[in-house]
């Protein structure tokens, strides 16, 4: 299997965009090397802007360009632009509805070796809670250089999410990509797997463990978490059995809660979620910490048989 | 020098933004009157003597803009772009209503000839930078106008924007600390010691002049000064919170308490 990193999907887009769209600005703060925007900065050093280790001001700076025109793709740690400039992504992006790509990286707890203070396992909620915000959390390199020349195209702002580590590529998730419409990738009757991110992977793995057993599995992959495809977890919830969440981020506030909301209101149906529990994360690799925090696909196999038996 | 008739029409707008905001924050019973008083002759000298800009136009690409980063004292703001045309003067009546385009804190994207939308502190100068930055990459050469208040530039943010202004050397911009010396909880200096101020933005790399920001001859001839600048400039305006209401006047607890009745009356006959 080939190996990736999402946020290089990121950087090849924002040099793509680069060359398409002058009204494209890329920003960062201090951690450019990281979230590998420097590959633009070496492209367009003209519009590449970097604002140290201030990611407050680097959103409302963006907020301000983006007033007067551009395209800004302001990047920095997931964890910093939520937690940090969480005030700054609400006031100044989402409440005025500006065109404002926030690109994040080293998010969930893949980030690995750095400990909680870096995992961000609580963004996507954060991100999702804002009204006029657009939330994407693709699935492997080619997924992130999609969703991300998807957002620059929208008119409004969006927060990009991407890992830090090498993930496998999916090519079954790979051609076409539009915002608010998730891929199914497997069709299935007796329950539905809804993966985010790079568990989209693991999401296929179980559906094999699962169809050898005998079972009928759905994988929807879903990388746009709002708008969410409600459409595409009712049919999941009215066409099989029940249905299980996975991503790399807390079971609070994520994928599992949206879909889970969208069952409870119109379609009543077992719903478990596989992510990472109400705890921080810890060091570690990053493989070894997707096996501890239990985001891998036996873990989503374990949740499936819970809804089939 | 500004001439005998120009100084008549500032001092006299001036009175009438302030009858404005006194009848505003009365009626809704909600806002904040001292901040926006002690603003009102900063906002006069801007809109009708300083500022480019064209009411009937409000998107206007070459207009000066206007970012009230202190977003609480919206009255001031919302009075002169009424009074200029902007929108009709009975949309006063609604300010702070459901359904109104005049909320509490500017909102862009709904009142006309609000520029940036502010209201928590620290946004506004952060979002003036990168709007200046943008009008750099373009090439225009209108000016970046930001109110800031003394309470505000305790967050950490507007010194995170005063960096970054630096570092882009954006001579486009012009910035105001309303300096009343009060805040929500009292005396500035008391509740998060500032001074002093001047040589903080200086070590920032701004160009400091230190003025009566109820003069309208400093106002003015300041910013002319400050347009001569390669630097970022701060105007550190020396103001009086509740300004030209005497009971008011110096007084922390009408930073956010709207006037009842009978003050609201005695305040608007100060103000005939």
């Amino acid at each position: 299997m080939e190996y990736k990193a999402t946020k290089q999907g990121y950087a090849d887009a924002l040099k793509e965009l680069g060359h398409e769209n002058e009204k494209v600005l890329v920003m960062d703060a201090d951690v450019a090397k990281a979230t590998l925007t420097e590959q633009f900065e070496a492209e367009f050093p003209n519009r590449f802007f970097n604002c140290g280790v201030q990611e407050q001001n680097m959103l409302s700076a963006a907020a301000g360009l983006a007033l007067e025109g551009f395209i800004p793709f302001a990047s920095t740690f997931g964890v910093f632009a939520t937690c940090r400039a969480g005030d700054q992504m609400r006031s100044s992006i989402a409440y005025p509805k500006l065109n404002v790509k926030i690109g994040v990286t080293h998010c969930g707890i893949s980030v690995g070796g750095d400990g909680a203070s870096h995992q961000s396992n609580e963004d996507i909620g954060m991100a999702r809670t804002l009204p006029n915000m657009t939330v994407i959390v693709p699935g492997d390199y080619e997924e992130s250089r999609l969703a991300t020349h998807a957002a620059a195209k929208m008119k409004g702002p969006v927060y990009l999410r991407f890992g830090r580590d090498k993930y496998p590529v999916v090519p079954e998730i790979h051609g076409s990509f539009e915002i608010g419409k998730a891929k199914t990738l497997r069709e299935g009757t007796d329950v539905t797997i809804i993966t985010t991110g790079i568990l989209v992977n693991e999401g296929l793995v179980a559906a094999t463990t699962l169809e050898e057993k005998g079972h009928s599995v759905r994988v929807v992959h879903m990388h746009t978490i709002k708008p969410l495809d409600t459409e595409a977890v009712l049919k999941a919830a009215r066409e099989t059995k029940g249905i299980v969440t996975a991503e790399e981020h807390s079971i609070l506030g994520g994928l599992g809660e949206a879909v889970a909301g969208v069952v409870a209101e119109n379609h009543p149906c077992p719903v478990q979620r596989v992510g990472v529990m109400d705890t921080f994360g810890e060091s570690g690799q990053s493989q070894e910490l997707l096996d501890l925090y239990g985001l891998r696909a036996p873990n989503i196999v374990e949740k499936a048989m819970k809804i089939i038996s | 020098m500004l001439s005998k008739e120009k100084h008549e029409l500032l001092r006299v707008k001036a009175k009438d933004i302030r009858r404005e905001i006194v009848t505003m924050v009365h009626r809704a019973n909600s806002g904040h009157v001292g901040g926006s008083l002690g603003a009102a002759d900063i906002i006069s000298a801007l809109y009708y003597h300083v500022m480019r800009h064209d009411p009937k136009n409000p998107e206007w690409e070459d207009r000066d803009r206007f970012i009230l980063s202190k977003g609480h004292c919206t009255p001031v703001i919302y009075a002169a772009l009424a009074d200029c045309g902007y929108f009709p003067k009975e949309d006063l009546l609604e300010f702070r209503r459901p359904g109104s385009h005049l909320q509490g804190h500017p909102y862009q994207p709904k009142t006309p000839g609000i520029d940036a939308s502010t209201g928590t502190l620290g946004i506004g100068i952060s979002t003036g930078v990168g709007m200046a930055l943008g009008a750099k990459l373009k090439k225009q050469d209108h000016y970046y106008y930001i109110l800031c208040g003394d309470g505000e530039i305790q967050e950490g943010q507007v010194w995170e924007a005063a960096a970054f202004a630096n570092k882009y050397k954006l001579d486009n911009v012009i910035g105001f600390v309303d300096r009343n010396y009060l805040q929500t909880d009292g005396y500035s200096e008391k509740v998060m010691p500032m001074d002093p101020l001047a040589p903080k933005w200086e070590s920032f790399g701004w160009k400091v002049f230190e003025i009566d920001g109820h003069s309208f001859e400093e106002i003015i001839d300041t910013i002319e000064k400050a347009k001569k600048e390669k630097q970022p400039v701060m105007i550190i305006a020396n103001t009086t919170k509740g300004k030209g209401v005497s009971f008011m006047e110096g007084e922390a607890e009408w930073h956010g308490k709207p006037p009842g009745k009978e003050d609201f009356e005695k305040a608007m006959l100060e103000l005939e």
